[in-house]
């Protein structure tokens, strides 16, 4: 069974931020609790500034105290931090290099809040924003270090931030750049980041038993990205590769790869899985997993399609997955 | 720095260069000036505290934007001094006015005249829209109504450090259509960012003409007001009352002087073109030919020998 961390944000932001008094500063857009620094608020409030509701002015804010020589950690739900104020993270501090950190949390499905909340389209979006780097978390240890990755990038940085009850999969920090090596299989390389790392590792076992050498990758940096480790991973594996990512497949992990390949002239298959084309609606995160295909089976199914094979591996095969406890303190679930 | 020069002197000075700028290339934001020159006259000549440039004269060429690598990318603030705690900032938020900034550079002595010959040339840092590395600029403001919300984070974290310096912000009021300023206004407000300052070109135009015929504002004072702000009534064009109107005691508040200015002041032949006055480029040689008499009439120097007249 995996062992579910509760709220490892707020503790591991507290303990970072507080290291740089004069200069890390916590702002919030009203989302202070949702976002895990309600107690970091209460015990430093001369770190914490509170922006309201208005984004806009908060991302031009944040570009000024860049400017002023802090290093803003900007804290609301993903999708509010680039729709609305697009033109003001691209102004006033990506093409400037601000050292803003935007710790985007509820990336993707992981919000029941349906299209106004989910963010699907933000790696997209940040891939093609020169000067951003993007980070994103895949369990427990990668949200207690994000902090520390994050501040050691000269200029903006996009973190997609998992709160809540966050199961550890890993136990060494983010190490900006590395790619994860979680198995050195030789059939198909399966690539992941964020919450979908966890669903292609339940399926591990599975395939080991259908006799399937699955090489995974885990991807925590996405810009910048060093293609060369991702192309030796590729020539690798005899089939092809397939991405699955809580994202849509225009634009994040897939596209990436898909962009790698190309330049390259490599000539194996992949297979994208994450959101087609779609947007999504409110709903728990595994019936979204589920009814989007972003979910272990949805891995199984496209490793079959993309080998033209199936290896009647069925739900039961499968690692249970985790049932969180809806009523407690850290359901992911609240808004 | 001060100049020995009046800043009335300097506020002719900048209708001047802009009026002989525009007439040589058919056409400039010459409304801007009419409009503006003595706010940012009085901003450099005698209300902000600046050190010396510390850029060239003569600017220099577009070394890029910034990117990991490029350690040859500077701002343009450098032509308003060093960034000292104990010196004032300006951010000039609608960056369409830079032409008029850089003519009120030049009459400041902090950039040489040869810096206009630059304007909006390919591979020069002197752009149309002041760019970040635009000469007097250190963000970029061309997207309208983020400039007063990045004065207030940089001011409220001058505060936060005790630095005495002030932020300053040379706005217009046609910003003021952004929800970002009402937002901009509210979190200064709250924060009691009273280290902010700001004078707003009311000059009842934008770019489709007369804000009452775009979308108009209302009461611009009064909304102020109520978002938690301090605001002053002045004549744009009357000094003293600029001059009156900065000491005005702001405790807790940003300080915005809303300067109701005149877009044809000091070349009163533009009210021809209302209310295209954007920008102004010449319909007809006919037209830049009788301009440029009535203009340089109105502003006592001879007409601009142009490529093209005889």
């Amino acid at each position: 069974m995996v062992e579910l961390v509760s709220r490892p944000y707020a503790r591991a932001f507290e303990a970072y931020a507080t290291q740089y008094p004069y200069e890390i500063l916590c702002l919030s857009a009203d989302l202070t609790s949702s976002c895990e620094i309600d107690g970091f608020r209460d015990r430093h409030p001369e770190q914490f500034l509170s922006l309201g509701m208005a984004e806009q002015n908060m991302m031009s804010f944040a570009g000024g105290l860049g400017l002023a020589g802090y290093r803003p950690f900007v804290h609301t739900f993903g999708v509010f931090m680039y729709r609305r104020p697009y033109d003001q993270l691209m102004a006033s501090i990506a093409y400037p290099r601000r050292k803003v950190r935007l710790m985007g949390f509820l990336p993707g499905v992981t919000t029941p809040g349906g299209m106004t909340h989910q963010s699907i389209e933000d790696i997209s979006v940040m891939r093609s924003i020169p000067n951003m780097t993007i980070l994103e978390c895949g369990d427990a240890t990668e949200v207690e270090s994000i902090c520390e990755a994050a501040d050691s990038i000269d200029g903006p940085v996009w973190c997609r931030v998992l709160r809540g009850s966050v199961p550890r999969l890993f136990d060494t920090p983010i190490r900006v750049g590395e790619i994860r090596v979680l198995s050195e299989g030789a059939d198909v390389l399966v690539v992941t980041s964020g919450i979908c790392t966890e669903e292609a590792m339940r399926a591990r076992a599975a395939f080991a038993k259908a006799g399937l050498s699955i090489r995974h990758l885990h991807l925590h940096t996405i810009k910048p990205f060093d293609a060369s480790a991702l192309l030796d991973h590729i020539h690798s594996v005899t089939h092809g590769v397939v991405t699955l990512e809580n994202h849509v497949t225009e634009g994040g992990i897939g596209s990436l790869a898909a962009e790698v390949m190309a330049d390259a002239g490599v000539g194996k298959r992949l297979m994208r899985l994450g959101l087609r084309d779609t947007y999504a609606h409110g709903g728990s995160r595994p019936y979204l997993m589920r009814y989007y295909g972003l979910d272990a089976l949805a891995l199984v199914k496209g490793i079959e399609s993309l080998l033209g094979e199936e290896f009647d591996i069925t739900e039961d095969d499968l690692d249970a997955a985790r049932v969180d406890d809806v009523h407690s303190l850290v359901k992911a679930e609240a808004l | 720095m001060r100049n020995e020069r009046s800043t009335e002197e300097i506020a002719l000075g900048i209708r001047r260069r802009v009026f002989e700028h525009s007439i040589r290339n058919n056409g400039g934001y010459l409304s801007q000036a009419c409009s503006a020159a003595e706010q940012l006259a009085w901003l450099y000549n005698e209300e902000l505290h600046l050190g010396a440039p510390t850029l060239p004269l003569i600017p220099g060429p577009f070394a890029g934007v910034p990117a990991l690598g490029n350690d040859a990318y500077r701002t343009g603030a450098g032509y308003n001094g060093p960034a000292e705690p104990e010196f004032d900032r300006l951010f000039i938020a609608p960056a369409h006015y830079a032409l008029v900034a850089y003519a009120t550079l030049i009459e400041v002595g902090r950039m040489a005249p040869e810096g206009l010959e630059m304007f909006n040339k390919d591979g020069s840092s002197v752009e149309m829209i002041g760019a970040e590395h635009s000469p007097g600029m250190e963000v970029h403001n061309g997207t309208l109504g983020i400039g007063l919300s990045t004065a207030a984070g940089l001011a409220w974290g001058r505060k936060r450090r005790g630095e005495p310096g002030r932020t300053w912000v040379f706005m217009s009021d046609g910003e003021v259509q952004e929800g970002q300023i009402w937002e901009a206004i509210a979190a200064a407000a709250y924060h009691r960012i009273d280290n902010l300052y700001a004078i707003m070109d009311v000059n009842r135009q934008q770019c489709d003409g007369a804000m009452s015929s775009v979308m108009d504002v209302g009461d611009i004072k009064a909304k102020i007001e109520q978002f938690g702000g301090v605001a002053v009534r002045v004549d744009a064009h009357k000094l003293d009352q600029i001059r009156e109107a900065a000491r005005t005691p702001h405790r807790g508040k940003p300080l915005i002087i809303l300067a109701n200015s005149s877009p044809f002041r000091g070349m009163p032949s533009l009210q021809l073109r209302f209310p295209g006055l954007h920008y102004v480029r010449f319909k007809s040689e006919e037209e830049r030919s009788s301009m440029n008499k009535e203009i340089a009439r109105s502003l006592r120097v001879d007409p601009v020998a142009y490529e093209g007249t005889h």
